[in-house]
């Protein structure tokens, strides 16, 4: 607990994070490489259809390197990735890192938005439901709360995309229904992707409350006679912010899984339906570098959540890591 | 866990509808496909796109087939692709999680390193790498969501074997030399068979779910093949002429998939037996009629009078609690726990929580009835007047503040001192109750403070505002016996350099005995004697003559057993009409069981609830 010890102890939980990066994103590579090269089957015939003459085959195989010896491959591979080359299409020989820089910011917007959206509701709704039904108080509003975010709970991500179509695009036409067309396009995609993980979160968020509301800390603020408003924004909302937001991070990675879902119903530019189109072209030089994409944004995405809860709560991560 | 509580759970209204939805369920993927299976293949081309009408209930898809057999048929193939996945992803996963269990400490950290990269993976990103490997298609993403679950039945199975492989039954096991293949069967699987089961349950529902999506997104059933994902895949194209086409499978999907996850949470809580919980309502506010001026006296700095506490379910830990507080003094109340002292200390605090009622017939502090007031009158009237020190000091400060901002706020509310000077004021309250290094101290988190300091801090945190009484309750139990000293003597001292007065709750009767001028003896909710320190030699309550026959002294006799009082005191639920101490009283005689004594008061403003004892005090006056 020495504050000399505190930036040694970060830097040392800093490095063993980024030493386990690296080999997942090495396991993850290896994977998506075997992915292409184990498959049964010859994955260019199988792009290019069984029409396509043998000679083009051959020459897109050529091109691609995949005549070549395993080992050779795996290091041009390797080669590539480190230089950015994350492959071309089998189908049309167009570069991955293009496809990737033109559809990614499409997607990391939908999630960002969606993330934003999801902390910045989750805990001021989830203090207030606290507030208002603790000690057993409004039985009927801690009813119709728990069916609803038990409601949206039980409600994949994609259904809810489409019932929010359904209503708000075909029934009642206030948005639009697929692409961008302007900042209205956004509505649906973002709240599809975002009600879902705010049911849970807020639950969480109302359970700590409701928690930290029966702690013994907070009967010593009462007991100091503070008002409301400082005991629940002071006292009681700091201690439940780690365990939410803990939560919250672990739905880093199900966002952007679940936003390949809900870019296919909204038609978006964004990678998901990128890779949802090429698995079904069997285009694996494209699914391979996208979903070497997806698995290293998931990765990094964890790694920045740790992170930032070790250093919101050190006493607990940095002493964990310690031990 | 009683079977009453089991039941009630199954037989609740959410029981009942998950166990009728997914029997619903089950009886349609058997019956569904013979039934209905020729006319959701019927290909009708004068019939496309068609909206709900006579003919097609739910209308027709785009090759003018009928939505609903379709939606109803493919129940079949999506529930089973659930089953299966998910059996496979059970098995698997618990054979990964509880092998390990078998071999050393080496192997078993290998396997947990392993689960936990393969648990960070998302679902849709294993199922996409499986899809290409093996293609797509139901075989392939039905091994692709099993491969997902392993993970998670993994690390469910390890951490419940893990407490199966401390246990004692396995060691000997061991010792005996039983082949490691039977330790598994016999020992370890079926001491967590019944956790697994239900997460299988549960999982089911997820498991569809998640193979709908696949479907979806066309990497899972393949034409002529189709579940509920393709259909919903299919008819989202047309969700503007039909959107029965894309609404009928989505309907399907998000029924069969709470169906099969609430069975699995009530099969959890029938398991757990806790069959809904009854939270306790707030007690009704009482706004009694004003005090008369006459009433009031200057020199009681507190008059409780009558006070009466009843929690949810009418039990009464506080009955007719009578005493005064004079300014400066300090006043001890004693007794064993449940005796209601606490519960007398937080009342008069205002601090019970809201599901208690207090009743007082006086209840004045500082010449104000405290009485029937709403928790902003008693901001406003206790915020400077009125110290509190909690009685654990390990949970009563706010881990996420600084301890200096949590004595600093105390002053900037109810006074308005600017954030400066506060954080300065409570340095100096931290220096006297002499914490060493105040300006460092002062920025630390609690958790950087040991048990005594912080107590410390709490009981210069209640005099943050030179209080008039300071309420503490049970301010040394959590503590060593050497620091409870320390602990009491600052509250002395306030007592003697401020004239702060208190009102200290312990068990411990001689501690408080150094401590205090007055001694309030509780004993089951009632005031039982009310004794001088300085008279405690002579006290005459049978009980508070037992709680001082329990402490050795230095004249104790060591080679016999320490004293201790017979019996245990009834709880507030057992409160009879007679004497509450009488079934542990050496002096009880027929009449102590009819008639709660009354509280009688004797000279010297001594009170005594025996009318026994005082039978006993009166002849040796005499």
């Amino acid at each position: 607990m020495k504050v000399k010890r505190v930036p040694a102890g970060a830097a040392a939980f800093l490095a063993r994070r980024l030493a386990r990066l690296l080999v997942a994103v090495l396991v993850v590579v290896t994977i998506s490489f075997a992915m292409v090269h184990l498959t049964p089957g010859d994955p260019i015939r199988t792009a290019l259809g069984p029409t396509a003459p043998e000679e083009l085959v051959a020459a897109r195989r050529a091109a691609l390197g995949l005549d070549q010896p395993l080992l050779t491959q795996y290091a041009a591979y390797i080669r590539g990735l480190l230089t950015g080359d994350l492959g071309h299409s089998f189908v049309n020989g167009q570069s991955v890192a293009e496809v990737v820089a033109t559809r990614l910011p499409g997607t990391v917007q939908l999630a960002a938005l969606s993330l934003g959206l999801v902390l910045l509701l989750a805990v001021p709704t989830g203090l207030l439901v606290a507030v208002l039904t603790r000690d057993g108080r409004r039985r009927g509003l801690e009813l119709g709360y728990t069916a609803v975010t038990s409601f949206f709970h039980a409600i994949p991500e994609y259904l809810l995309a489409v019932g929010l179509v359904f209503l708000f695009a075909v029934t009642w036409p206030v948005f639009p229904v697929a692409g961008i067309t302007g900042p209205s396009s956004y509505v649906l995609p973002v709240l599809s992707l975002a009600i879902v993980p705010l049911a849970v979160l807020t639950r969480i968020a109302r359970a700590e409350s409701l928690r930290a509301l029966g702690a013994d800390y907070v009967r010593t603020a009462r007991g100091k006679r503070l008002s409301p408003r400082l005991i629940y924004f002071r006292h009681v909302l700091p201690n439940t912010l780690t365990a939410v937001l803990t939560l919250g991070g672990t739905m880093v990675t199900g966002l952007i899984v679940s936003s390949v879902l809900v870019e296919k119903v909204f038609n978006w530019p964004g990678l998901g339906s990128v890779i949802v189109q090429s698995i079904e072209l069997q285009d694996y030089g494209l699914v391979q570098g996208i979903t070497l994409v997806y698995a290293v944004v998931v990765l990094v995405a964890n790694l920045i959540v740790d992170v930032l809860l070790g250093l919101l709560d050190r006493r607990t991560t940095l002493r964990e890591e310690a031990a | 866990m009683s079977n009453r509580s089991r039941r009630a759970a199954l037989t609740g209204p959410l029981g009942v509808a998950s166990l009728i939805l997914v029997a619903a369920f089950v009886v349609l993927a058997v019956v569904a496909p013979p039934l209905w299976g020729e006319r959701a293949d019927l290909v009708d081309p004068g019939a496309m796109n068609q909206g709900p009408g006579p003919g097609h209930p739910l209308g027709t898809d785009n090759l003018g087939r009928d939505i609903l057999a379709r939606a109803l048929v493919a129940t079949r193939l999506s529930l089973a692709m659930a089953l299966v996945a998910t059996l496979a992803g059970a098995v698997a996963g618990t054979a990964l999680g509880v092998l390990p269990t078998a071999f050393g400490p080496r192997v078993r950290r290998w396997f947990a390193a392993v689960i936990d990269v393969w648990l960070a993976f998302p679902v849709l990103l294993l199922a996409m790498f499986v899809a290409i490997m093996l293609g797509t298609g139901t075989t392939a993403s039905v091994i692709a969501l099993a491969l997902t679950m392993v993970p998670s039945f993994a690390r469910l199975a390890q951490t419940l074997s893990a407490s199966v492989g401390g246990s004692e039954y396995l060691a000997a096991a061991k010792v005996l030399g039983i082949p490691r293949h039977r330790q598994l069967l016999r020992y370890v699987l079926p001491n967590i068979a019944e956790p697994l089961i239900l997460n299988t349950t549960i999982s089911v529902g997820g498991g569809l779910l998640a193979l709908s999506s696949l479907s979806f997104l066309g990497i899972g059933v393949k034409a002529p093949d189709y579940d509920w994902g393709r259909m919903l895949g299919e008819g989202l194209s047309a969700i503007y002429t039909t959107p029965t086409a894309a609404l009928a499978p989505a309907v399907m999907i998000v029924l069969a998939g709470v169906a099969f996850s609430m069975l699995g949470e009530t099969l959890a809580k029938a398991v757990r037996g806790d069959a809904g919980s009854t939270a306790p309502r707030r007690a009704v506010r009482e706004r009694p009629a004003p005090l008369a001026a006459e009433e009031r006296d200057d020199d009681v700095l507190l008059d409780v009078a009558g006070l009466r506490v009843t929690f949810p379910g009418g039990v009464t830990p506080v009955r007719e609690v009578t005493f005064r507080v004079r300014p400066g003094e300090i006043v001890g109340i004693v007794g064993e726990s449940g005796s209601g002292k606490s519960v007398t200390a937080l009342a008069v605090a205002g601090l019970l929580p809201a599901s208690a009622a207090v009743h007082a017939d006086r209840l004045t502090f500082d010449g104000h009835d405290l009485r029937g007031r709403t928790e902003a009158e008693l901001r406003g009237l206790l915020g400077t007047r009125l110290g509190f020190v909690p009685q654990d000091p390990m949970t009563s400060l706010n881990p996420a503040l600084r301890v200096g901002r949590q004595l600093a706020e105390v002053v900037e509310h109810h006074s308005g001192t600017p954030r400066a000077s506060a954080w300065r004021l409570a340095v100096e309250r931290l220096a006297g109750v002499r914490i060493a290094d105040p300006e460092r101290r002062a920025a630390q988190f609690p958790h950087e403070y040991s048990g005594g300091m912080r107590q410390r801090a709490l009981i210069a945190m209640a005099q943050m505002e030179r209080p008039k009484l300071i309420i503490a309750d049970e301010p040394t139990t959590a503590l060593d016996v050497t620091v409870q000293r320390h602990v009491l003597r600052l509250i002395a001292e306030a007592s003697r350099e401020h004239g702060t007065a208190a009102i200290v709750v312990s068990h411990d009767i001689a501690l408080l005995a150094g401590l205090c001028t007055r001694l309030l003896v509780m004993y089951s909710g009632r005031i039982v004697e009310e004794i001088d320190v300085a008279a405690l030699p002579r006290a005459a309550h049978p009980y508070t003559r037992a709680l001082l026959g329990a402490l050795p002294d230095l004249d104790t006799d060591r080679s016999l057993p320490l004293t201790t009082i017979p019996g245990r005191p009834p709880t507030p639920a057992e409160f009879g009409a007679g004497c509450a101490f009488a079934p542990r009283c050496g002096l009880a005689a027929p009449e102590c069981e009819d008639d709660d004594p009354p509280l009688l008061t004797l000279d010297g403003g001594r009170r005594l609830a025996c009318p026994r004892a005082h039978k006993e005090t009166v002849h040796g006056n005499a």
